[in-house]
């Protein structure tokens, strides 16, 4: 018997041996899902003044979920802005990629390391960065989110681009005045594990549920991962499995702006409506080009602001993250903190043909 | 590039015609096995759902083709002669932009085309260069080529994007309209194909590319200049990644520093589901070009009869699986029946 | 600093034998040594220990990848392996099972992905090439199907501070320990043992190395396996570390491995190779990255740098040899009356 003979038994052995110790460890009963308990409410410790002063030469650094995506740079200029002009320092850092979860906690870690004031992360994953977080906040980090929450207890404060409810119900109010409060409609959304999509999904189904709009049948929801051609081709699919289909709302700058070109390119341009959350310099040509209406967005720049103004206050000990909390925000007025530790920025502006020329981001 | 002793390979030139054209016979049977799927295929979801061969839904599914049968074109005939590009998701990329910067300056839309046409030919060469200079496995080098020419590509954009309204309307209309349902994209990757197949087929050096791929050392002693071959599959498939990447532009209207990201293995799968073998020598563009519409077409067929989208990666991949091993088992047969035929020869010539 | 090393190769030769794993080993050593005394920030026990658990999972899959380049076969379905492994155990463990039985079940999976592997390689005579980029995108597929949207993140804590923590305030991670052990199991089996010397002659010929009577399909079968159960495992670990189970867990693994066993030294044509070479290139490249981030070097410069080294990885010893081999054709010429040296 040749030595090979003997590994592949072992290995055969060894599986079979860790399978029975498995269903004995299941017949002791193990550690499952409801043993684990669950804390929540945000990361917060300490008492704020709302009056101390504001700390200068402090190191201010941005984790976006993907550095090169253009709505992450816009944000994150705003945010440089808004650093330099507190007289701290800024930097920014990030994976290239806008799924590399791995990547991201490694510049968290990284970022610990270099004994940076405060980060501003937007995070790819709700859970993934968690530890690294935590380890950052017990090393006296300071961590706001901003676009992209994870779970409560991993920062202290989030700065949301408009409330998740907020833009799930207004997407659909866009969408029912456009095509007349009645027929089908679609959701083109990024990637199935987008956390941000899903919620604002969950919020437009609940808008649906109201009376006036029972005429409006929601018939699919389809995922285009944030990638153009996908996205294109979840559209084509979208119109011929539903020749019916009156509008499609693309809650994501890729997918939305994905649709609109397939859409002017088609025989469907004007017929079938798009709306959703795009950038105003993405969607100009299709806005005057009459294949979409109108559409909606937060000011990037505002979020950008925002996030390191609360993360400069947060070093100041002019907030700890605690409900009813509020602080100055500059030029930008003065912001409570709400529920979980949430700031948020307001109702999210409409573009259409009228004013979007006014906006250059 | 891995390659495991084959016993089977083609036929040896003394065996003369019948085993040729049993070969050539084989390999059309192979393509045509593909074509065959695909018109199931499109024909059962035609059934299901009236609207998708409607004049919009061909003219899709022949755009939705249009680029990757571009880049699998190259890619087969990088393959036939043994070798493989993985770089050509990130020549695609930093081609696209070139063209859509030029453009946004104020550029003429035909002169863009050719410079991306240009850049790719250079990364093409590159690589070249250092597969067959370096005598280094194609896949180790065109990984590296893969990752530094991205990297170059996210330095040099950064977060800028092109979108279509800094595109000249002609270029962006040339990206979807078309005569009825066949879009002028569809016509030109029609005519670059055809075009290859016929340099393949007729051509010494295009000839010259199948003995490589078949087997290198014996190409090299029948006189084949080696190096001077396989550059030239390499220009060519960078060539056409970067035509294709023009051809993105137009259609997409939007490129930014992550385009083509991940197409190296799209284009991979296509090339070996149409039938070109990893172990060189075999297949043909034509195949290669099916291959790219049956895979495109497979994302366009499930969202049309409302499978959900988390199938396709799947199904790609099974796909795929099931193409080696058909292409397999079929070589297997071949080479008993030569063997058979061969036999008879000899005892006929003993009789 | 490559430079220099490559230089060296080229000038010893053949005959001077500065093994290119040896080299990198070195090159390796340097660059801890440079880290340490100039990059702030870099030597402390926290950032090391970060080092180590973000390198483990590329490290973990690279013993057994190691194993199989060497026997001149490659899996490039590692990745999704671990990702669906990582999916499965998110999936169960959402259904109610307990934690204790998911992982084996995992494990069990991970081997079964294995077998799939080596049977369509060793039965049907398919190139793993090939075949192990049709599991590359079944895998990561099977995995969507699975999870879905889903990210699960409740793991019970014992498990994520042993996925994630370190030894006290000591820079190793709980998790280095088990990797230990594989490790020297693996370099064991690799060095030390007939199954090694069979891996590394399949690898050089292996029509040769069947009939001097070693069972080559079975051989590669329990390789592939291996793979598959140690990319399973990595997978769970993934899941643990980051303290999230998503059907994308691990995408693009399979290149970093590669990257960095090829940069070890790990002959891809089959044959060549040590595991200290690829230990080294893994360590290699997660400590240049760590030290570029630290340093504040773009993500995109990161990546140029990457595919530079893997480029002059094999593009160095192949030069190398070369000219060596020019040069002893030369000498060959020079004295008449022999016949020519046999190089190669």
């Amino acid at each position: 018997m040749s030595l090979a003979t003997v590994r592949t038994r072992r290995l055969t052995l060894a599986v079979a041996t860790a399978t029975v110790l498995a269903l004995g460890a299941t017949a002791c009963g193990g550690t499952t899902k409801n043993d684990t308990d669950k804390k929540s409410g945000s990361a917060v410790t300490g008492k704020a003044d709302a009056n101390a002063e504001t700390k200068k030469g402090l190191k201010i650094a941005f984790l976006p979920k993907q550095v090169n995506n253009p709505y992450f740079t816009i944000a994150d200029t705003a945010g440089k802005k808004a650093v330099e002009e507190l007289g701290s320092t800024y930097q920014e850092v990030g994976t290239s990629s806008g799924t590399d979860t791995s990547g991201q906690v490694s510049y968290v870690n990284t970022l610990t390391q270099q004994q940076v004031n405060a980060i501003a992360v937007s995070a790819q994953d709700p859970g993934a960065l968690c530890t690294a977080l935590k380890q950052a906040m017990k090393n006296g980090v300071s961590v706001v989110t901003y676009d992209s929450d994870t779970k409560t207890d991993c920062r202290q404060v989030f700065v949301s681009q408009a409330s998740a409810e907020d833009l799930g119900r207004t997407q659909v109010q866009q969408m029912a005045k456009q095509i007349g409060g009645k027929g089908e409609i679609a959701i083109l959304s990024a990637a199935q594990t987008a956390t941000n999509q899903n919620t604002w999904i969950d919020f437009m189904k609940e808008e649906l549920k109201k009376p006036e709009y029972k005429d409006i049948k929601l018939v699919k929801v389809a995922y285009g991962d944030d990638d153009a051609q996908k996205s294109f081709q979840q559209t084509q699919g979208l119109l011929q499995e539903y020749p019916d289909l009156k509008g499609i709302i693309s809650p994501t700058t890729v997918g939305i702006k994905a649709a609109a070109q397939y859409l002017s390119g088609s025989k469907y341009k004007g017929k079938v409506k798009l709306t959703g959350l795009g950038t105003p310099n993405d969607m100009r040509a299709y806005v005057k080009n009459g294949t979409v209406d109108a559409f909606e967005l937060w000011d990037p720049n505002k979020l950008g602001e925002l996030a390191a103004r609360t993360a400069v206050a947060l070093q100041s000990g002019q907030i700890t993250g605690a409900e009813g909390q509020t602080f100055k925000a500059g030029g930008m007025g003065t912001y409570t903190i709400g529920k979980d530790g949430v700031v948020s920025l307001g109702k999210p502006t409409v573009f259409d043909a009228k004013n979007i020329d006014q906006y250059k981001f | 590039m891995t390659t495991t002793a084959e016993p089977v390979r083609s036929a040896p030139a003394s065996r003369a015609a019948g085993a040729r054209t049993l070969i050539d016979k084989m390999f059309k049977a192979r393509e045509l096995a593909v074509l065959a799927v695909l018109v199931v295929m499109l024909g059962t979801t035609q059934i299901y759902n009236g609207e998708f061969l409607s004049e919009q839904g061909i003219k899709d599914l022949l755009l939705n083709a249009t680029i990757l049968a571009l880049v699998a074109t190259g890619q087969a005939v990088v393959v036939i002669t043994r070798n493989v590009d993985l770089s050509v998701g990130s020549v695609l990329g930093i081609s696209a932009f070139a063209a859509g910067n030029y453009l946004n300056g104020g550029g003429s839309p035909l002169l863009a085309v050719l410079l991306a046409v240009a850049l790719g030919a250079l990364f093409g060469l590159l690589n070249g260069a250092l597969v067959s200079l370096g005598k280094v496995p194609a896949l180790v080098v065109t990984l590296g080529t893969l990752y530094i020419i991205r990297g170059i590509d996210s330095i040099w954009v950064g977060s800028r994007q092109i979108t279509a309204d800094a595109l000249p309307e002609g270029f962006v209309g040339f990206g979807h309209d078309g005569i009825w349902a066949v879009p002028y994209l569809a016509l030109l990757a029609l005519v670059v194909l055809l075009a290859v197949g016929y340099y393949l087929r007729s051509y010494r050096s295009g000839r010259d590319l199948y003995a490589l791929g078949s087997s290198p050392e014996a190409a090299r002693l029948a006189g084949v200049p080696v190096r001077g071959r396989i550059m030239t599959a390499y220009v060519l498939c960078g060539a056409l990644a970067g035509l294709a990447g023009a051809l993105y532009l137009a259609r997409f209207g939007n490129v930014d520093s992550a385009t083509g990201n991940g197409y190296e293995l799209t284009v991979v799968s296509a090339v070996v589901v149409g039938g070109v073998a990893f172990t060189g020598g075999s297949g043909s563009v034509y195949g290669a070009a099916l291959g790219a519409v049956l895979l495109t077409s497979i994302n366009s067929v499930l969202p049309a009869i409302g499978v959900s989208s988390v199938w396709v990666t799947a199904i790609n991949g099974i796909l795929l699986l099931l193409a080696i091993a058909v292409d397999r088992i079929l070589a297997l047969r071949v080479a008993a029946v030569l063997r058979k035929k061969a036999a008879q020869m000899r005892s006929a010539r003993h009789d | 600093m490559t430079d220099t090393t490559t230089k060296a190769t080229a000038r010893r030769g053949l005959g001077g034998a500065v093994r290119w794993d040896t080299a990198v080993g070195a090159l390796f050593v340097v660059l801890l040594l440079c880290s340490f005394s100039f990059v702030d920030n870099f030597g402390n026990a926290l950032n090391v220990s970060f080092l180590i658990g973000n390198t483990l999972p590329i490290a973990l899959i690279a013993l057994p990848m190691t194993l199989l380049v060497v026997s001149g076969e490659v899996d490039l379905s590692v990745g999704s392996t671990a990702g669906l492994s990582g999916a499965v155990m998110g999936a169960l463990w959402n259904e109610g099972m307990s934690i204790e039985t998911i992982i084996p079940l995992c494990l069990l999976l991970g081997v079964v992905c294995g077998l799939i592997n080596g049977l369509l390689v060793t039965r049907l005579g398919l190139p793993s090439l090939a075949v192990t980029i049709g599991t590359m995108a079944a895998y990561r597929g099977i995995a969507q199907i699975i999870l879905g949207s889903d990210s699960v993140t409740d793991f019970p804590s014992q498990y994520l501070d042993f996925g994630a923590g370190r030894i006290g305030d000591t820079f190793i991670p709980y998790a280095a320990l088990p990797f230990l052990v594989l490790l020297a199991i693996a370099v064991v089996v690799l060095h030390a043992t007939p199954v090694g010397r069979s891996l590394f002659a399949i690898g050089a010929s292996e029509e040769a190395a069947r009939f001097a009577g070693i069972r080559v399909k079975r051989l590669k079968l329990s390789m592939f396996v291996t793979t598959g159960l140690l990319s399973a495992l990595t997978g769970v670990f993934w899941a643990l570390h980051y303290a999230s189970a998503r059907y994308d867990n691990a995408t693009g693994l399979e290149l970093s491995v590669i990257a960095a066993v090829l940069l070890g030294g790990i002959d891809f044509d089959g044959g060549k190779g040590t595991l200290g070479g690829a230990i080294a290139g893994v360590f290699l490249l997660g400590t240049l990255q760590n030290v570029m981030s630290l340093l504040n070097v773009s993500a995109q410069s990161q990546i140029v740098v990457t595919g530079v080294l893997l480029v002059v990885s094999v593009l160095a010893p192949r030069v190398g040899r070369q000219i060596a081999q020019s040069r002893a054709r030369r000498k060959a010429t020079a004295v008449p009356l022999r016949p020519p040296a046999a190089t190669s």
